[in-house]
């Protein structure tokens, strides 16, 4: 076996575990289960896991996906239950495969959101959102490796639904996952710079599913 | 989730360390349990999880089926910023639930800038914060760790002490207080059934009055309380529990590794060290029995590192077998074993070159003294020649940075002591041109030195400390010393050595400077981020606590010391022999060449002393 690939859920309490740290978390899981994994060669060898879609401290998924390499072949089917036994609360394995696909022909991620509004009705609110993301150009700006830069999010949003749920927001959206990248804190961030009428108390997002460019289910 | 938390975590820096889930963490059901402890630690969660005393007593508390014992912390300063601004109580990781629901406060005070985070944390918790404002008999607040060598600073604030290894101390404690709830007991009956365990310390049921002077006069127990509680000791290491399945942190830690216990006590006997002389006798844990835990704790943890934890893991007798037994197994995996606290008087590069394969990291040696009259003074049983060989060997191994470190201020020190550290540092150098193998690659030496703060229960519990003023004269005469490029010298700030030595050797009358100091905004003070020597010289003297009397004062071997109601086993003969042994000059035998008679043995109840 060559390269592996889980898919696996992060959420609870697990969803504040930052990239690096489940990096760490996963290749102390596989030895705890009893896997060795195979590292680099060369001066600092480090195990060979890569996550295909960092995903932002704060943010559910139930599609995550990572890629790593064992010495040893195993069971596929028996990996999934025996590393989510020995993972912190809200880490799950879904499955692990033999990938088909490259890691760069993941485009879309299908995301859910809440928008939490605190003293304004989420009906109101739900017509606003609507009108703000059918416009063509949303441009806000953001902070780039090279300081401030502008980007037109709207570009990178595929479909985007808002419906009224209580007091919340609930916001269910297609968004490119990667070039560019849409991190979704953006929907609501967008608002804070140019609908802060509209923008939430506090917002929430869950990965839901990844897809190719054709919207084909990715994996 | 708790949704006040939910909105918060995000705007926080590594929220990970507050929210629990952890792998190994322990959750119960608590309709189930009789007692819910909260087991906190007077610090930030990187600090507390690399804690191993916290991750035993973690489990053996929890050993208990009507316990649950959770773990608490305290928040960053960023954190605890949203938390007041939001009104989110402490809270226990593994349950997200208030403190307020607790039958039990616990905390592990290792060190005196941890007081006032203490305060802070029952604060938080929405607790009175001195045990007289506190009626009721539940939530019992109770402390242990080493700082409750002398308690009496914190006397105010904690209902009772533990003194000593609480592995099973704590638990009796824990039996008697589930009966007191169920039976309902006032506080005051409990208080007074709890001082008849060994190693418990209730101080409102011990009045001290003290002298004109401010010295103490008497200490006069009350209510059955015994007139010197002894400290607890576990006589049988290998039997003792040890939590191999401990809580794996999902983010990093300080100490982010498996950690195995050698041995507690030292041989040593150094006068200025504290920890040398209140964890004796010495004990220590068969190889088996360490190479079988570690095994199955690196299993349980999938952890990529192992260390080696005493006071100093050299005199470890059997230490080469442990490190074959231990790499059989580690090796093969990857997994890297190292060892802190080596000698340089007893260090074998043979270890040394099985152990760091792969990267050469810098040497560390506590010479402490800079010379050989010092060193004996002091009884740091290490002369120049163990230094420079073992320098040397390092030097030719492959090493090139080697770090030395050394107090100012200790007792009969001299400037000619000083510059013998330069002079020290020179020879390491000189070492190095004759002995390195590769000298393209340069060497860097470093010398730190740190102010002496007298420490209750050691041999210099009566000396004075040195003033500020005093300390940075002697940092400038060793800066102007050293003269070398390759020589670079860090000196730890004396304003925290001062409040610690105010603190470490304060009585009861020190608590209310505690107080305002945290009620002036003090917490978190370990941290150079928040420590603020002004608020505290503020406290001091609105307080009416005089700093040269606790610190600077010598005190006379006859007087009343505030901590003399706590008996840590080494008696107070030994150390004031000790003392006059260092105005001779003269060095102590170490336990091994010769039994002292310290008087730590009567703690083993029939059990061998390792020395």
């Amino acid at each position: 076996m060559d390269k592996l690939r889980l898919r696996f859920k992060k959420t609870g309490r697990a969803i504040y575990i930052s990239h690096l740290d489940l990096m760490h978390t996963m290749q102390r899981g596989f030895s705890r289960a009893g896997y060795e994994l195979r590292y680099s060669e060369g001066f600092n060898p480090h195990p060979l896991i890569s996550i295909l879609l960092p995903l932002s401290v704060g943010a559910s998924s139930v599609c995550e996906l990572m890629d790593f390499r064992l010495k040893r072949d195993c069971d596929l089917t028996a990996l999934p239950a025996e590393l989510t036994a020995v993972l912190p609360e809200g880490l799950e394995i879904i499955e692990a495969y033999e990938p088909q696909r490259k890691s760069a022909e993941l485009k879309w991620l299908q995301v859910e959101g809440v928008f939490e509004y605190d003293e304004r009705p989420a009906d109101k609110m739900a017509e606003l959102l609507k009108e703000f993301y059918s416009g063509k150009e949303i441009v806000i700006s953001k902070r780039t490796k090279r300081g401030m830069g502008e980007s037109n999010i709207a570009e990178a949003i595929r479909s985007i639904d808002f419906t009224q749920d209580g007091n919340d927001v609930k916001i269910s959206a297609v968004i490119s996952a990667q070039e560019p990248t849409l991190n979704p804190e953006l929907l609501a961030e967008a608002l804070r710079q140019l609908l802060p009428e509209a923008a939430p108390d506090f917002a929430k997002f869950t990965r839901i599913e990844t897809f190719d460019a054709n919207m084909e289910i990715y994996r | 989730m708790n949704k006040k938390l939910e909105r918060i975590l995000p705007l926080v820096q590594k929220p990970a360390r507050y929210t629990g889930g952890e792998y190994n963490q322990i959750i119960k059901d608590k309709d189930a349990v009789d007692i819910r402890l909260a087991f906190c630690f007077p610090d930030t969660y990187e600090i507390g999880m690399s804690n191993l005393g916290m991750s035993i007593l973690y489990h053996t508390m929890n050993s208990l089926d009507y316990v649950w014992c959770e773990r608490v912390f305290a928040p960053w300063g960023d954190m605890y910023e949203q938390m007041k601004e939001h009104a989110i109580p402490l809270y226990a990781l593994e349950s997200g639930d208030a403190l307020s629901e607790f039958d039990a406060i616990a905390f592990s005070i290792g060190y005196e800038m941890a007081y006032t985070t203490v305060l802070d944390m029952l604060d938080m918790a929405g607790l009175p914060l001195r045990t007289a404002e506190r009626g009721e008999l539940l939530p019992l607040v109770f402390a242990g760790g080493s700082a409750a060598v002398n308690a009496e600073p914190m006397a105010p604030f904690i209902d009772l002490f533990l003194i000593g290894e609480g592995e099973e101390m704590n638990n009796e404690l824990l039996a008697l207080l589930r009966q007191a709830k169920l039976e309902k007991w006032s506080k005051h009956d409990f208080l007074v059934k709890a001082a008849q365990i060994e190693g418990v310390y209730v101080p409102s049921l011990y009045e001290i009055s003290y002298n004109a002077d401010g010295t103490v006069c008497a200490i006069t127990p009350r209510d059955g309380a015994p007139e010197k509680v002894r400290k607890r000791i576990i006589t049988d290491l290998d039997s003792a529990p040890y939590p191999t399945k401990p809580v794996v942190p999902s983010t990093e830690v300080v100490h982010d590794r498996v950690c195995l216990e050698l041995f507690r006590g030292c041989v040593r006997g150094c006068r200025f060290c504290q920890a040398g002389h209140i964890y004796r006798p010495i004990r220590s844990k068969k190889p088996e029995t360490l190479v079988k835990q570690g095994i199955e704790t690196l299993k349980n943890t999938g952890y990529e590192e192992l260390t080696l934890l005493s006071l100093s893991t050299s005199d470890y007798r059997p230490l080469s077998e442990l490190c074959d037994g231990l790499l059989d197994y580690c090796e093969p995996k990857s997994i890297s074993l190292s060892l802190p606290s080596l000698r340089a008087d007893n260090f074998s590069m043979e270890i040394m070159e099985r152990l760091q394969k792969v990267r050469k990291s810098g040497l560390t040696f506590a010479v402490e003294g800079g010379s050989q009259r010092l060193r004996d003074a002091i009884n740091k049983n290490v002369t120049e020649e163990d230094v420079l060989n073992t320098c040397s060997l390092a030097f030719s191994g492959g090493w090139n940075n080697v770090k030395l470190y050394y107090m100012l201020g200790l007792p009969t020190e001299t400037d000619e002591d000083i510059v013998g550290i330069a002079q020290m540092a020179d020879d390491v150098l000189h070492a190095w041109r004759v002995n390195a193998k590769n000298k393209n690659r340069g060497v860097k030496i470093t010398i730190s030195t740190s102010c002496f703060i007298p420490k209750p229960h050691s041999p210099f519990q009566w000396e004075s400390e040195i003033s500020i003023e005093e300390y940075l004269r002697r940092v400038n005469l060793l800066r102007s010393s050293i003269t070398a490029k390759n020589v670079t010298y860090n000196w730890h700030d004396a304003q925290t050595s001062l409040i610690e030595a105010v603190l470490s050797r304060g009585d009861r009358k020190v608590a209310d400077a505690i107080e305002k100091v945290f009620r002036d905004g003090g917490r978190l003070d370990s941290w150079t981020d928040y420590f603020s020597f002004d608020r505290w010289m503020k406290a001091f003297e609105e307080c009416g606590i005089d700093v040269d009397f606790y610190a600077a004062r010598e005190r006379s071997t006859d007087e009343i010391l505030p901590w003399d109601m706590i008996d840590v086993g080494v008696r107070k003969q030994h150390l004031i022999h000790e003392r006059e042994m260092c105005y001779k000059n003269t060095l102590s035998p170490d336990c091994r060449k010769q039994c002292s008679g310290c008087g730590a043995l009567k703690l083993m109840k029939g059990g061998r002393c390792d020395g």
